[in-house]
């Protein structure tokens, strides 16, 4: 009873969004993106061969509107929808009206997610299956004092998990008894607040633990198959970093032992399509085939399947369109690993600054992928050159997966493709995801959930843009760059010539609002001295360095080691993937106070059409306080100055002169300052 | 109009080959002597750069405001060479210290174009204009005109100087003439742009007035034409600067500025904007590819004598200045006291005219040659002037040096080309005139530290004079000593060598200043990007007595 499906409805956005139509255009299945006001121009809409937009940039007034993308499923007639992940993916109600409106819902039974979307009962039902969990209480009863004598008789450090979260949100890890009750209440209110859902549970809080999962997925035939399993164990507040596959240190008994309770697992809700059996596991030692625990099952694709398919050369999202369809999977037998595959989360989110996203307009980037006989760097992402990351949504700017017959060289080709993507415009993580990746002890394999805190001081780098190293090798690219000229006129030459003195080659930047001068004292071929303002110079070499560099401020006083691109406003340097910029001075930015004086005059006989205001109104510099008509044109006469409206001289309909008072603010009191 | 690039086809000029021993004493002797003339030359440069007294630099910044050389570097375009002139103007000159003469002048490139660009400084005296600032100011705007430079004024001043107001207000180059200058420059589409950063009363109301486009810093600086003093003393009406003349007045009220800024940065942002908008600039001619000299240019050191009586060959300076040190020579076998030929500096083709000696008849005649044949050719043209004057003597009168000198003369006057002249020795006499002195308004004019200008040497004014006073003393029958003799030339020797010394000349603006000769190629290159922005005109010569 398979059923061909014609266009799909991805009811996501961003790199997820194109990459289920990248597979879709492959199968020869028509595609249709859905977008919000903030994602009018996003990549996934110009992918989509057509596009619906469905309210405004919010996810909770759009993405996640069910009624929204049923009505977009109906108006472009797609007959399956692909939910991606994240956003309704794991919806169950969602599922049910799609079914009901007879559309495929790309993803497990509504029943299965029931069944695992809530964690404690997921946990019981494991249990039963015989699938090892966690200690822990997963009960319904909320008593803040109950759940803290649970937590004292799973023995600390437990961790509380809203028992609706995901992704990181909701969960906290208490340490000692004095703090349960705080941190149940913050548990408990960002849960409120992000899944409309306060229930939490508790489980023991392993040490060393690792964060091991297994792909697996269900047909319609009742044939359940496992993708081997994926390491996430690198993982910032619970958010992963590097996801890769297969784990390091897996053994044959322990994989066995491991796809097989999560093969029960997923039969156990009789599972269909995608699905992934997250274990925590004792990474204390060896990995042990008694050292796993089950924690949850996300009934969806997850945002790392890359790194599965990079090591079986499957495409999950074409199986999972194929099972939607009633096909049926391939058999066990015939899905075989080979190589090692390692996925980098690249954000647009600051290190330096606690990883506070940010938020702006990515100004170049560069997706191309690479791969030879060696092995390569692959490339998802929902973003170009030119596009923006907003406020509204997860900033991740792309997945970037490398691969190779083995480990090592999939860490290195992992680090290329971060190299090479280039992005600029906003901070991003690059060089912490690079520094993770050059680390030794990752590189041993000898990883945990807790290796990012551990190792946090060699994985953080120093704010680029603060350093004077920066600005100086930003004047000299300018410098060289004026130099590039064709013409090659004499004065295009001669830099900064000033005659019977010294030279001043001075550029202008400015850092946190203040200018700063950039003076070239000297340069020859081998090395050029700059100084930033009035402090020491700086010696920048022209040459190569005679080593490599294992930290990106070792790199900063060479000058062939960054790359660069020159903007209207800023100057942008790269190197090793880290990017740096410098932006120009710009003094129209200071603002003038212009005192605009307390009183509207007319500026020309006319007639008042309105009065928008009246004594007493507090006003915005700006607001249009009077309309009036002179001349045949209609003008607005604006509020010169913030404050309080005093005198209002004038009525709807008065015919008035030229110069006449209209209307007049209170006279500034010394204000609080 | 651009003219098409000259073609790439690889010139087979001659190479010159140098005879140098760069290693010889009197070679390292003679470059000693010129360093430290060099040194002397930075080192004074430097003073004059300061500006001001300490104390009004201080108090200048103390208002927020930039000082000027910063304001002209914020201008220019970074990391772009500046041509300043008049560096020493008015250097030793008054009793008061005035630096540069209170404006700093110059050729720099502003978006992209290459300006005129002429700042008060208002830490010399206010900024007000002594009779040699005018004159720099009236020389910077000549400049402007003969090649099209936009001009950018950056203004700063309190006007004229009183004390000296019948040597800077009522004569034709006068202060005055600043503003027909404006004007009629305005006429012939040279833009005028004016940046009011200072104060700028009276008379210098008149510059943001008179310009194209003015822009003013609020809460900084004033235009009115009688400040509140006078105001005050004329009509009794009590009012202060910033209301009387202040930026927002002058932006919302008057009209009499265009942009307001908010400080010295902004302002000087709105004049390179303003240039941007200007458009590009039509260039007359442009360089081929460029090319070093082949020969060291840090030889230009060594090669000129310390005693100046001492001969040299001038090929080997042309050597280490053109481009490749390739001079396709003219008329070499003739005339030899004046080298002329072809060659390029940056690129840029240009006619060189070179003294190698006295002039001669044939010397004059060639050179006269040469000077139509850039001219017809509207090929620019470089003198290097080291001139002792024309040959004197029965034969040569008999001759008629003086008709050919006057050809000459009257070629190099008529020529309309660019003209450029460095003086790298002496200049004296009918030579200067020949050899493309101020008074044949050169486009620029440069010397070199080692350089003395004047009517003749110090040593033939001294002799002459003395020889005439011996005959009268002989003719009264009374005696004349050796000592006397030597007491009487001494003086005469020290006036020349004084006024004769490049510091006395640059201070008076006989030349638009003074430059190491390792700068020579640099400038001359500036000095040819900067007139290529103006249109090269056809020549007419008058008669050539034969």
């Amino acid at each position: 009873m398979t059923k061909k499906i014609t266009k799909i409805l991805i009811a996501n956005r961003g790199e997820i969004a194109c990459r289920v139509m990248k597979t879709a255009r492959k199968m020869g299945i028509q595609t249709v993106a859905v977008y919000s006001d903030a994602d009018r121009k996003a990549l996934h809409v110009r992918t989509a061969d057509e596009a619906i937009h469905i309210g405004p940039s919010p996810a909770i007034e759009s993405y996640l509107v069910i009624d929204k993308i049923i009505d977009a499923c109906k108006q472009s007639g797609a007959d399956a929808v692909h939910p991606g992940y994240g956003f309704l993916s794991e919806n169950a109600e969602f599922a049910r009206r799609l079914k009901k409106e007879d559309i495929i819902f790309i993803g497990p039974t509504p029943e299965s997610m029931d069944a695992m979307g809530l964690k404690d009962a997921a946990k019981k039902l494991m249990e039963k299956a015989g699938v090892p969990v966690t200690p822990g209480y997963h009960g319904k009863d909320q008593d803040p004092q109950l759940l803290k004598a649970k937590a004292g008789m799973i023995g600390y450090p437990v961790l509380i998990k809203a028992v609706a979260g995901g992704g990181g949100k909701g969960m906290r890890k208490v340490d000692a008894e004095g703090d349960f009750l705080d941190a149940l209440a913050s548990c408990q209110r960002e849960a409120h607040s992000s899944f409309g859902n306060d229930i939490v549970l508790i489980e023991k809080y392993i040490l060393s633990p690792r964060h091991i999962e297994v792909q697996v997925f269900g047909d319609q035939h009742g044939n359940v198959v496992h993708m081997y399993e994926r390491d996430c164990s690198l993982q910032r507040r619970h958010q992963k970093v590097i996801e890769e596959a297969p784990a390091p240190g897996m053994t044959e008994d322990v994989r066995h032992a491991m796809t097989k309770a999560a093969i029960e697992a997923a039969k156990a809700v009789n599972y269909e399509g995608a699905g992934t059996v997250e274990f925590i596991v004792d990474g204390s030692g060896k990995l042990r085939t008694d050292g796993f625990w089950f924690m949850e099952m996300n009934t969806r694709l997850q945002v790392e399947h890359p790194v599965t398919e990079m090591i079986t050369g499957l495409d999950l999202v074409e199986l999972q369109i194929r099972v939607a369809q009633g096909e049926k999977l391939p058999e066990q037998k015939d899905i075989s690993l080979y190589g090692h595959a390692v996925e980098a989360r690249l954000y647009a989110e600051d290190p330096a600054n606690d990883f506070l996203p940010s938020i702006g307009r990515i100004w170049s980037m560069d997706d191309s992928e690479y791969r030879d006989s060696e092995g390569g760097f692959r490339i998802d992402t929902g973003v170009s050159s030119k596009d923006n990351i907003s406020v509204y949504y997860d900033p991740m700017i792309a997945k970037v997966i490398g691969y190779s017959h083995e480990r090592e060289a999939a860490i290195l080709q992992a680090e290329h493709g971060l190299i090479e993507i280039q992005v600029s415009g906003l901070t991003t993580n690059i060089s912490f995801l690079l520094n993770c990746l050059r680390n030794s002890v990752f590189i041993k394999g000898d990883i945990s959930t807790g290796f990012i805190e551990e190792q946090s001081s060699t994985l953080m780098t120093p704010d680029l843009n603060q350093c004077d190293e920066i600005l100086a090798l930003s004047a000299l690219r300018l410098e060289a760059e004026a130099l590039s000229h064709t013409h090659n006129l004499p004065f295009d030459q001669h830099e900064g010539w000033r005659m019977n003195q010294d030279r001043n080659a001075s550029y202008y930047f400015q850092r946190d609002d203040e200018p700063i001068r950039v003076c070239i004292l000297e340069s020859n071929e081998k090395y050029a001295n700059v100084q930033i303002d009035d402090n020491e110079p700086l010696r920048i070499s022209f040459l190569e360095a005679s080593e490599t560099f294992t930290n990106i401020t070792q790199s900063l006083t060479y000058y062939c080691e960054w790359a660069y691109a020159i903007r209207d406003n800023h100057i942008s340097l790269f190197n090793d993937g880290v990017f740096a910029q410098a932006y120009f001075y710009d003094p129209s930015t200071e603002t003038l106070s212009v005192n605009a004086g307390d009183t509207i005059t007319s500026p020309m006989p006319g007639k008042i059409l309105a009065v928008n205001v009246k004594v007493g109104d507090t006003v915005t510099k700006g607001d249009k306080l009077i309309i009036m008509e002179a001349m045949k044109m209609e003008m607005s006469l604006e509020a010169p100055r913030d404050g309080v409206v005093s005198v209002v001289n004038c009525e709807v309909n008065a015919l008035v002169t030229d110069g006449e008072l209209l209307l007049e603010l209170e006279t500034e009191t010394e204000e609080k300052s | 109009m651009y003219m098409k690039l000259n073609s790439n086809m690889r010139m087979n000029m001659p190479k010159l080959a140098s005879k140098i021993n760069a290693d010889a004493q009197e070679f390292r002797d003679n470059a000693v002597a010129m360093q430290i003339l060099v040194d002397d030359l930075h080192k004074k440069v430097g003073v004059i750069a300061m500006g001001g007294p300490e104390r009004s630099r201080k108090r200048h910044l103390d208002k927020g405001k930039l000082l000027p050389r910063e304001r002209v570097e914020r201008l220019l375009d970074p990391g772009t060479p500046f041509l300043e002139i008049g560096q020493f103007a008015a250097y030793e000159v008054y009793e008061d210290d005035v630096p540069a003469a209170g404006v700093i002048a110059g050729i720099g490139r502003v978006s992209g174009r290459e300006c005129m660009i002429v700042c008060n400084d208002a830490t010399v005296k206010g900024g007000s204009y002594y009779p040699l600032t005018v004159k720099k100011h009236l020389r910077a705007q000549e400049i402007a005109r003969e090649n099209n430079l936009p001009c950018i004024y950056l203004v700063d001043s309190g006007g004229a100087n009183l004390p000296r107001q019948d040597e800077v207000f009522p004569d034709k180059e006068h202060f005055g003439r600043i503003f027909f200058n404006q004007a009629t420059m305005s006429a012939q589409g040279i833009a005028q742009i004016a940046v009011v950063m200072g104060s700028c009363t009276a008379g210098g109301a008149y510059v943001p007035a008179m310009a194209d486009e003015s822009i003013i810093v609020a809460d900084q600086a004033t235009i009115f034409l009688a400040g509140p003093p006078l105001v005050k003393a004329a009509t009794g009406e009590v009012v202060s600067a910033e209301d009387l003349g202040g930026g927002m007045l002058h932006a919302k009220t008057s009209g009499v500025v265009d942009h307001l800024a908010s400080n010295d940065a902004h302002a000087l942002q709105i004049a390179r904007n303003s240039v941007a908008a200007l458009g590009d600039a039509e260039t007359s001619y442009l360089p081929s590819v460029s090319e070093a000299p082949a020969y060291d240019e840090d030889e230009l050191l060594g090669i000129i004598p310390s005693d100046t009586r001492q001969p040299f060959d001038v090929r080997e300076i042309i050597a280490r200045i053109v481009d490749g040190s390739k001079f396709e020579e003219f008329k070499k076998l003739y005339g030899e006291t004046l080298v002329c030929g072809f060659a390029k500096i940056h690129g840029y083709q240009v006619g060189i005219v070179a003294n190698n000696g006295v002039l001669f008849s044939e010397s004059a005649l060639k050179g006269s040659h040469f000077v139509q044949l850039c001219a017809k050719r509207k090929i620019p043209l470089v003198f290097l002037q080291n001139i002792t004057g024309f040959m004197v003597g029965s034969k040569y009168e008999a001759g008629g040096i003086a008709k050919d000198g006057a050809k000459f003369v009257t070629a190099v006057a008529c020529a309309q080309v660019p003209k450029f002249t460095i003086v790298i020795g002496g200049s004296y006499g009918a030579g200067n005139y020949g050899m493309c002195g101020r008074a044949y308004s050169p486009r620029l004019m440069f010397m070199w530290p080692n350089a003395r200008i004047s009517v003749m040497g110090g040593e033939q004014a001294a002799s002459v004079l003395a020889t005439i006073t011996r005959d009268g003393k002989e003719r009264r029958g009374e005696a004349w000593s050796a000592k006397e003799e030597d007491d009487f030339r001494a003086p005469i020797l020290e006036k020349y060598e004084r006024e004769g010394h490049p510091y006395y000349a640059s201070a008076r603006l006989w030349d638009d200043g003074i430059i190491a000769p390792t700068d020579t190629r640099r400038v001359l290159g500036l000095g040819l990007a900067m007139s290529a922005n103006g249109k090269v005109p056809d020549t007419e010569f008058g008669i050539f007595r034969m």
